[in-house]
């Protein structure tokens, strides 16, 4: 017997004694949502809870009237930061911003060496969905450039679409399961704030090993 | 009382004595009860979302052959690999094994309680692999060369001063007091571990049956790095991990964070279902899950206690229990600790060497009221004392016991019993607290009870009838 | 005593079965079940056909109520065990909850503070019933501790076979009661009172605990 039978035939043999299940667990499932916290009915109100989160998590969150102010924002990040070199992907929102920065640059997309990415200041990506209820940013492998880029170099910076804000977690997960139907990526993530830890006497220290800073811009 | 007992009752009472220690720990809490109080009043029912994962989670339970099957051959469509393993030690032969084919020298861990659980670590460096913990609190007590403190805050035992000290003496970095520059030279070490290393190793938090994905929560970005940058990836997952559907994390996840550590979500909760798949910039050329039942099947079997599976090692029974407050996680001396380590490990590890985990408790059922998945913990500790007890009986509390039944199911005895006892109790002043005191153990600490002059029973029938 | 003196004051007639001893708890707490079921027994029969059955006891309403189902599962006495439980109250609850009152008239001056018994308040639910009785106290100054529902250490034979733990407990318990500057340390849990008591009196401590019945009971 292989071991994956020799588990199987422990779990049935065990599942044979009847244990009283707490009940209901189908309709449990159903209406688990309306005991979550509350995510904001309409797309202003989810922006706003976004926002409200962001600050909270100290993760910059700023809306702009277009592409071009939101580039000039990173301009001013990048000239804050000292940046000298950024990692990002290709992309509709990515490029154009990259473009008006006019710094060295690493394309996950175009293959890279993991030194490369390491000694970059900044990760430009884009992401799948904004999520109002926890103020979180979901990103994939195609969405993001990868695994590594939004979450090696020390500032991340998240361009999105106000049409790419969702309530809650249930409706991301439900956006990335439409759109991928059977064909998911390997690699998904819900980012909410900058990397933390409080290992150390429990105080809060930002930028374990993650990015220090994550900047989320929108875009109309 | 097996070497595990005698060992427990050192530690607890060496730790139990430490008012310094007690007072660390408590100030530790403090701040967890807080943020999580906060986090649960967010919830528009807090309870009725414990109800709702209980459920979901027992379901599962109940159908963990079809999920694991459901879960192993979606997983494997996008070319990962899925090794059942019985026993610890079937995973660490499949994970050595790996180790040499690969030919790997650095190996990079995440925060991975199953990985402890089978003694991964210490196989690895046996053959001469070098093993990195890259979770911050982990990498700190592995350089002490202690076991993790808590299931979810390894080190929180340590000062900032005693991390200083150790960095300085194994880092050669400067002291310092500064809790984020003690941060910042871990981050700086462990950085170029993940860029070097051959292969990372983590554990996960689910196992999503319906999509095939492991899902794993943590706030550093260690694990992200550690799943993302070497070309070969393992997961070891309890087989328990278990959850039914993708849509199920929306309310695991920040039911996790909330009881865990107090947040709302953590920083990272990420889902992994394959190495790198065609078109995909990066990530392991390799996946490999193990399944690991090292005896959760029996867990299963005991239907009392099969709840108990629904854990999500969110620490939650731990941080509330008074018992772990006052002799800390070391005490214990088992991989999980606090109320679920008490339940669990006799199941996983022997029932008669590790009853008496069950047995120091005062059953005050604060850990059954912080679960997140209704565990009954506190009346599994009852049921592994009466199981215990079955199997093999301490004659001489059997026969005190019996004795004591026989008196009490006879009134007149009881009468007896009590006035002979309220004679006594003036002489037993003498030898109260000494070596030959019966009352030892009460009296060493605290005063004996002063029995009232007159029973109830005197006093309700000396009353005036009406 | 307490109870009986208020519940003639309130007007009901007390029935004190002599035969009555123990509901069995220290052998369940220790795993010996058969043991606990013989004695168990015993008290179904002692209460046999009781209308209501009023405990001055956390600890052994949640026995009658809660455990006795577990030691009586799947077992012929079943039904009789749950018919008991569901007549069954702990002092404070029946008060509140059955009879509908807060006010007992009771008076005691004094500045005191109340300790949940484990049992009562996760077993039995009952965090208002005590303090909505003692809030009508006249003359008591009720402070709550910190750290309130926080085990005080006993745990029956936990207090004997791990003493070094239990007083840990029980001393974290005494050094919350001290912040409040209470004088008086009420419960509704003789168990508890006794660990807190046998602390206090070794730490020379002025503070007296007191039963919930026995502060009712003053006039």
């Amino acid at each position: 017997m292989t071991h994956r039978e020799t588990i199987l035939a422990r779990i049935r043999e065990a599942l044979k004694n009847p244990a009283p299940p707490p009940g209901q667990g189908a309709e449990m499932r159903a209406s688990a949502r309306a005991w979550l916290p509350p995510a904001g009915e309409t797309l202003e109100e989810q922006i706003e809870l976004f926002r409200q989160n962001a600050q909270h998590l100290q993760a910059e969150f700023h809306t702009f009237p277009d592409l071009p102010a939101a580039a000039r924002h990173v301009r001013s990040l990048a000239a804050a930061g000292g940046w000298k070199k950024i990692g990002l992907h290709t992309g509709s929102l990515t490029g154009p911003v990259a473009r008006e920065l006019g710094l060295r640059e690493v394309r996950t997309d175009c293959g890279y060496s993991v030194e490369e990415l390491e000694s970059c200041d900044a990760a430009l990506t884009e992401c799948e969905v904004l999520v109002a209820q926890t103020g979180s940013v979901l990103v994939s492998s195609p969405s993001a450039g990868g695994r590594a880029l939004s979450v090696l170099p020390p500032h991340h910076v998240v361009l999105a679409r106000r049409n790419q804000m969702v309530s809650d977690l249930t409706a991301a997960l439900q956006h990335v399961s439409d759109k991928f139907r059977d064909k998911f990526p390997s690699f998904l993530s819900f980012i909410t704030g900058p990397s933390r830890t409080g290992d150390i006497e429990r105080i809060l220290v930002l930028g374990a090993h993650g990015p220090k800073k994550l900047s989320v811009l929108l875009l109309p | 009382m097996s070497a595990a007992a005698a060992q427990f009752r050192a530690q607890a009472r060496l730790c139990a004595a430490d008012l310094r220690h007690r007072h660390f720990i408590q100030t530790a809490l403090a701040g967890y009860y807080a943020k999580r109080d906060e986090c649960q009043n967010r919830f528009r029912s807090w309870a009725r979302a414990c109800q709702a994962a209980a459920a979901v989670k027992q379901d599962a339970v109940n159908h963990l052959d079809s999920c694991l099957e459901e879960f192993a051959s979606k997983i494997e469509a996008r070319g990962a690999k899925v090794f059942w393993a019985p026993a610890a030690a079937e995973a660490r032969a499949y994970i050595l094994q790996l180790a040499r084919d690969r030919q790997a020298r650095l190996i990079i861990k995440s925060k991975s309680m199953t990985t402890e659980e089978i003694h991964l670590n210490a196989a690895l460096e046996k053959e001469g692999f070098q093993v990195v913990e890259s979770d911050l609190g982990e990498y700190i007590v592995q350089l002490r060369h202690e076991a993790p403190y808590h299931l979810v805050f390894p080190a929180m035992h340590l000062t900032r001063h005693e991390i200083s000290d150790l960095f300085h003496e194994k880092l050669g970095s400067p002291p310092t007091d500064d809790p984020e520059e003690l941060t910042m030279t871990a981050r700086r070490v462990l950085r170029l571990k993940y860029c070097q290393a051959d292969i990372g190793i983590s554990g996960a938090n689910f196992a999503i049956a319906q999509t095939g994905m492991i899902s794993i929560t943590e706030n550093e970005g260690n694990a992200r790095l550690t799943a993302s940058l070497p070309k070969v990836h393992v997961a070891v997952v309890g087989i328990e991990r278990i959850l039914p559907k993708l849509s199920d994390l929306a309310l695991f996840l920040p039911l996790l964070a909330t009881a865990g550590t107090g947040q709302p979500l953590t920083c990272y909760n990420s889902l992994f279902g394959g190495p790198r798949q065609p078109g995909e910039p990066d990530g392991p050329a390799e996946f490999h899950v193990v399944l690991l039942d090292n005896r959760r099947s029996e867990l299963l079997a005991d239907a009392e206690q099969r709840d108990a599976l629904r854990c999500i090692r969110c620490g939650a029974c731990l941080n509330v229990c008074p018992i772990f407050k006052s002799i800390g996680g070391h005490s214990y001396g088992t991989v999980y600790q606090g109320p679920i380590g008490a339940v669990i490990t006799p199941h996983l590890l022997g029932l008669q060497q590790w009853k008496h985990l069950s047995q120091a408790s005062s059953l005050c059922g604060a850990c059954a009221e912080a679960c997140p998945v209704g565990i009954h913990l506190h009346h599994h500790l009852l049921q592994n004392r009466r199981n215990a007890m079955r199997a093999a009986p301490l004659w001489r509390e059997k026969l005190l016991f019996a004795a004591y039944a026989f008196v009490m199911r006879r009134p007149a005895w009881y009468r007896i019993s009590a006035r002979l006892a309220r004679l006594i109790q003036p002489l037993h002043r003498w030898i109260g607290g000494s070596a030959v005191d019966p009352a030892r153990a009460w009296t060493k600490t605290r005063a004996l009870p002063r029995l009232a002059p007159k029973s109830f029973g005197r006093l309700w029938r000396e009353r005036p009838r009406p | 005593m307490g109870m009986v003196r208020v519940f003639e004051r309130l007007g009901h007639q007390v029935e004190y079965p002599p035969a009555q001893t123990c509901c069995g708890q220290p052998p369940f707490n220790a795993g010996y079940w058969d043991e606990a079921r013989a004695v168990a027994r015993r008290q179904m029969e002692v209460f046999g056909d009781a209308e209501v059955v009023v405990s001055a006891s956390g600890s052994c309403g949640a026995m009658i109520k809660i455990f006795n189902a577990m030691l009586f599962q799947g077992r012929p006495e079943e039904a009789r065990a749950k018919t008991l439980a569901a007549r069954t109250f702990e002092f404070s609850e029946f008060l509140v909850n059955r009879l509908g009152l807060s006010d007992v008239g009771a008076r005691f001056e004094g500045r005191a503070t109340f300790h949940d018994g484990c049992h009562g308040l996760r077993e039995l639910g009952l965090k208002k019933p005590p303090r909505q009785l003692l809030q009508h106290v006249r003359g008591l100054q009720l402070v709550e501790m910190n750290d309130r529902e926080t085990c005080c250490g006993f745990g029956g034979t936990f207090a004997v076979k791990f003493p070094m733990i239990s007083t840990a407990m029980g001393e974290a318990k005494c050094a919350a009661i001290a912040e409040t500057g209470a004088d008086f340390v009420i419960s509704n849990d003789s168990s508890c009172l006794m660990q807190l008591q046998g602390i206090l009196d070794k730490q020379g401590s002025r503070v007296q605990t007191l039963h919930l019945a026995q502060v009712l009971a003053s006039a």
